[in-house]
């Protein structure tokens, strides 16, 4: 074994690359499956990496470092770069100096996200190039290529990556170690590039039209876009992790692989296309490569058998190429289906969640149970709009507490819409601390100008739980652990202009119930902090509860919190002490009628 | 060593919080240790505890899909039962199937509204592959040892009787990746674990 393989992530290679290829600065706001890129690299002390308050600013960071020349990396989730679009649309016409590369990690089959967008066509919108790994290896071997490309080129440089090459481990050779290209930054006075007056906007669009064609030009002799020859029949044009599930499919075809797929190399595809019999395109999602090489004037299929929706394997792919004839049909195997009468197991709030008691009470003062009850269209007597982070498992039963889920930070502008609409019933926001300074500040400012009526619980456990517990500005410490400022979420709401704030105790169902009840009579926007650590975070796990037999009734009332160290057998009620969250919670003593529940 | 090589399409699942992919982790880094290609990749949805985990993990002269294809999985490793019986159509015919008798009820279990399978069911969904069906006391064998959550290391001595690595390559794994305090427990367990699966009955149903 030689010294250099190791077993990597996609993302972990990635952070690795980077660092090889001298990034200097790394800027993200965590999303899966991109956010353990920046956990990586934050690992360096020789570089400065930073949670940034969302993607927007994380851009703007990244574009700042490279405009001084400094190599500079941003990365996020899919949708995150909805939110930093404006930045990067501006990144893509100014161009950059140092080399700046931004991560996009889509995730089809949307195993944690809201949607399954194919950020590919962010790519053709802003015209910059985009390189596709396969693999781990392609991973942290394209890193040293984004940068240069980007620095050759004077353009952001997208990088697409995916779930399954985000999270999937493969082995990398670890070839290289780390250079600085530019170990001295600095900023250099140019209006006509930085600054976007029209005078200057638009001889740059002709700059960024003139990049395509030199990038074009480039593409035919990328190295990563590669030819395997073999049989001729079949000829397959694919990318990412897709190449990955088309090899096994298809042994005996040729293959084009292409490690940048914008833009795309004209002269190569025509070349490929005219030795083989048959060209198809592999790829996830959107028909994208297909479409571009089909308005080349090539004769090619793909998304005819290929499914749009979800992400591929060996088994999807194997079958949509024999029902299209690609295959002979014995090449499916004999599938048997999933076993029947499974219970299913959804993801939920981990026991002594801070979110369990808020949930509950909004759960009960809105009889949110009964909305369950009937199919009729009905009204919700309390209006929940949701958001994005753990919280939004309360969506599940048995809490049933949230009637939207957009986008971050969308909640809060929901609810004052409803308001405004004129619907009957109380209205509340739910929003988490992390997505609250993400983008839900813009939102209460909003409510508060607009004079709304509305109730917006912030449900403060001091991390961004739902990506795995990063720190964030009401956190006060950095991506790197230092110590910094911790934004204070109360002055902040008062500074805005909130009248009622209330700071309640996440565990205290009394005070959260009237709390609640207090908000919800009032005519004016009402904020309540709800306060209390992420059960996750907390290592002290004392004193189990438990349940006594011969006090409890079976009520059942417990197993409505949804805590999952509560379970039932048999008609039965106990706690798993394994699973207990003990003294911090308490949550489920506290409700208990019979007082059953105890120590 | 290149000659013996061989391939292995191994899936391990289990219930958030189990320790579903450190164990696959460790197979992974043996595996590569020992000179395979490697491929692994976890399924988690969310990163909260409690719901449905499943790893792929794939060792070969050359592995392309980081998924293993249904119905190719040549060793299912299930620290909690109901999740054995839901990866059961993964199995190739007369696969190893490694099962840790522990049942964890889901929430919909416990509010009434679902039911959790049988002993029965659940061996019935796993002979439509396969009769090697191995079923072992983890929980309550981890807890003897003084630790529970040793039970994924414990699972990995049971699998290691099939795996194609030495015993000295797993334990090297094993020490690499965990913290010194935990080590000697751990690799207490991974002896335990290869002592039991010697123990049970094969078809055992
Ligand atoms: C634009 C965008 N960026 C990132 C994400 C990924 N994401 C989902 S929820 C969340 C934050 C959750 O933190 P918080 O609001 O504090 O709630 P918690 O999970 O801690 O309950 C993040 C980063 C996303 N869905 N959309
Ligand atoms: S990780 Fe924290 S916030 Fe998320 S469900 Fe668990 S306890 Fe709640
Ligand atoms: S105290 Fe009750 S509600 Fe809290 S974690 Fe324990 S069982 Fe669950």
């Amino acid at each position: 074994m030689k010294k250099t393989l190791q077993l990597l992530s996609g993302n972990e290679s990635l952070a690795l690359g980077a660092y090889h290829a001298g990034v200097q600065v790394a800027s993200a706001y965590p999303g899966t499956p991109s956010t353990e890129i920046l956990e990586n690299l934050s690992r360096f002390k020789d570089i400065y990496a930073e949670w940034s308050t969302n993607e927007k600013v994380a851009m703007e960071v990244g574009m700042g470092a490279a405009y001084t020349g400094a190599r500079a990396m941003v990365s996020m989730k899919h949708v995150g770069l909805n939110v930093a679009s404006d930045p990067f649309m501006a990144a893509s016409i100014t161009g950059i100096v140092g080399g700046l590369v931004v991560v996009t990690a889509d995730d089809p089959q949307i195993h944690s996200s809201q949607n399954e967008q194919d950020n590919r066509h962010y790519a053709r919108l802003a015209k910059v190039p985009m390189l596709e790994p396969t693999d781990s290896q392609d991973v942290y071997d394209l890193m040293g290529y984004a940068f240069d490309i980007s620095e050759e080129f004077d353009t952001p440089v997208l990088v697409r990556t995916t779930t399954r090459i985000a999270h999937s481990k493969s082995v990398v050779d670890v070839k290289k170690s780390r250079k600085v290209k530019n170990p001295q930054p600095a900023f250099l006075f140019n209006k006509q590039k930085y600054v976007m007056l029209p005078v200057y906007a638009l001889p740059r669009h002709a700059e960024v039209e003139k990049r395509m064609v030199r990038l074009a030009e480039y593409c035919e002799t990328f190295p990563m876009n590669q030819i395997f020859w073999n049989k001729k029949k079949i000829g397959v044009v694919t990318s990412g992790v897709a190449y990955q599930y088309a090899r096994e499919v298809f042994p005996e075809a040729s293959f084009l692989k292409l490690g940048m797929t914008w833009p795309l190399p004209q002269q190569m595809i025509k070349g490929f296309a005219a030795q083989v019999e048959r060209l198809i395109v592999v790829e996830e999602l959107d028909p994208f490569l297909q479409d571009n090489i089909k308005s080349m004037g090539i004769e090619v299929s793909g998304k005819e058998f290929i499914p749009l929706v979800g992400e591929l394997n060996t088994r999807i792919v194997t079958e949509s190429s024999a029902g299209a004839g690609l295959l002979p049909e014995s090449e499916k195997g004999e599938i048997i289906p999933p076993a029947s009468g499974l219970a299913r197991r959804p993801p939920l709030l981990c026991p002594g969640c801070p979110h369990t008691g808020i949930y509950f009470t909004l759960n009960t003062i809105g009889q949110r149970s009964k909305l369950l009850e009937s199919d009729k269209p009905q009204e919700p007597k309390l209006i929940i709009t949701g958001d994005i982070g753990c919280y939004t498992l309360g969506a599940y039963p048995p809490l049933n507490v949230l009637d939207t889920t957009a986008c971050m930070g969308a909640g809060i502008g929901q609810a004052l819409g409803m308001e405004k609409a004129g619907v009957k019933s109380k209205i509340v926001a739910v929003i988490g601390d992390s997505t609250f300074l993400h983008s839900g500040i813009t939102g209460l400012v909003n409510a508060v100008y607009n004079e709304g009526h509305i109730t917006i619980l912030i449900l403060d456990n001091r991390t961004t739980a739902m990506t795995g517990h990063q720190e964030h500005p009401g956190t006060g410490i950095s991506a790197q652990g230092k110590e910094t400022y911790a934004v204070d979420i109360e002055s902040l709401c008062r500074g805005i202009g909130v009248k009622d704030i209330k700071v309640v105790n996440a565990f205290d169902l009394k005070a959260l119930r009237s709390g609640l009840r207090d908000s919800l009579g009032r005519e004016e926007v009402s904020v309540i902090i709800v306060r209390g650590a992420c059960a996750m975070q907390v290592r002290k796990r004392e004193h189990p509860r438990k349940v006594d037999v011969e006090k409890c009734n079976q009520c059942g009332i417990c197993l409505k919190l949804g805590c999952p160290a509560i379970q039932s057998k048999d008609g039965r009620v106990f706690i798993e002490p394994t699973l207990c969250a003990g003294d911090i919670c308490t949550i489920c003593e506290q409700l208990c009628p019979q007082k059953a529940i105890g120590v | 060593m290149k000659s013996k090589l061989k391939k292995m399409d191994i899936l391990v699942t289990g219930v958030g919080g189990q320790g579903v992919v450190l164990a696959s982790d460790i197979i992974g880094e043996a595996a590569l240790t020992a000179g395979f290609d490697v491929k692994k990749t976890d399924t988690l949805g969310m990163a909260q505890r409690g719901g449905s985990v499943v790893s792929h993990v794939r060792l070969a002269e050359r592995v392309w899909s980081p998924l293993i294809k249904e119905g190719e999985v040549d060793l299912l490793l299930a620290f909690e039962k109901l999740e054995a019986a839901r990866w059961s159509h993964y199995l190739k015919k007369n696969a190893v199937a490694i099962i840790n008798s522990y049942e964890q009820p889901p929430l919909s279990v416990s509010l009434g509204q679902e039911k959790y399978l049988t002993d029965d069911e659940i061996v019935a969904a796993l002979k439509r592959r396969t009769d090697k069906i191995y079923i072992i006391e983890g929980n309550k064998k981890a807890q003897e040892l003084g630790n529970v959550r040793t039970v994924n290391i414990l699972m990995l001595g049971c699998l290691a009787a099939f795996a194609p690595l030495e015993t000295g390559v797993w334990k090297s794994t094993i020490s690499k990746r965990l913290p010194e305090r935990l080590r000697e427990i751990n690799l207490k367990a991974f002896d335990v674990g290869r002592k039991e699966i010697e123990g049970v009955r094969i078809g055992k149903s």
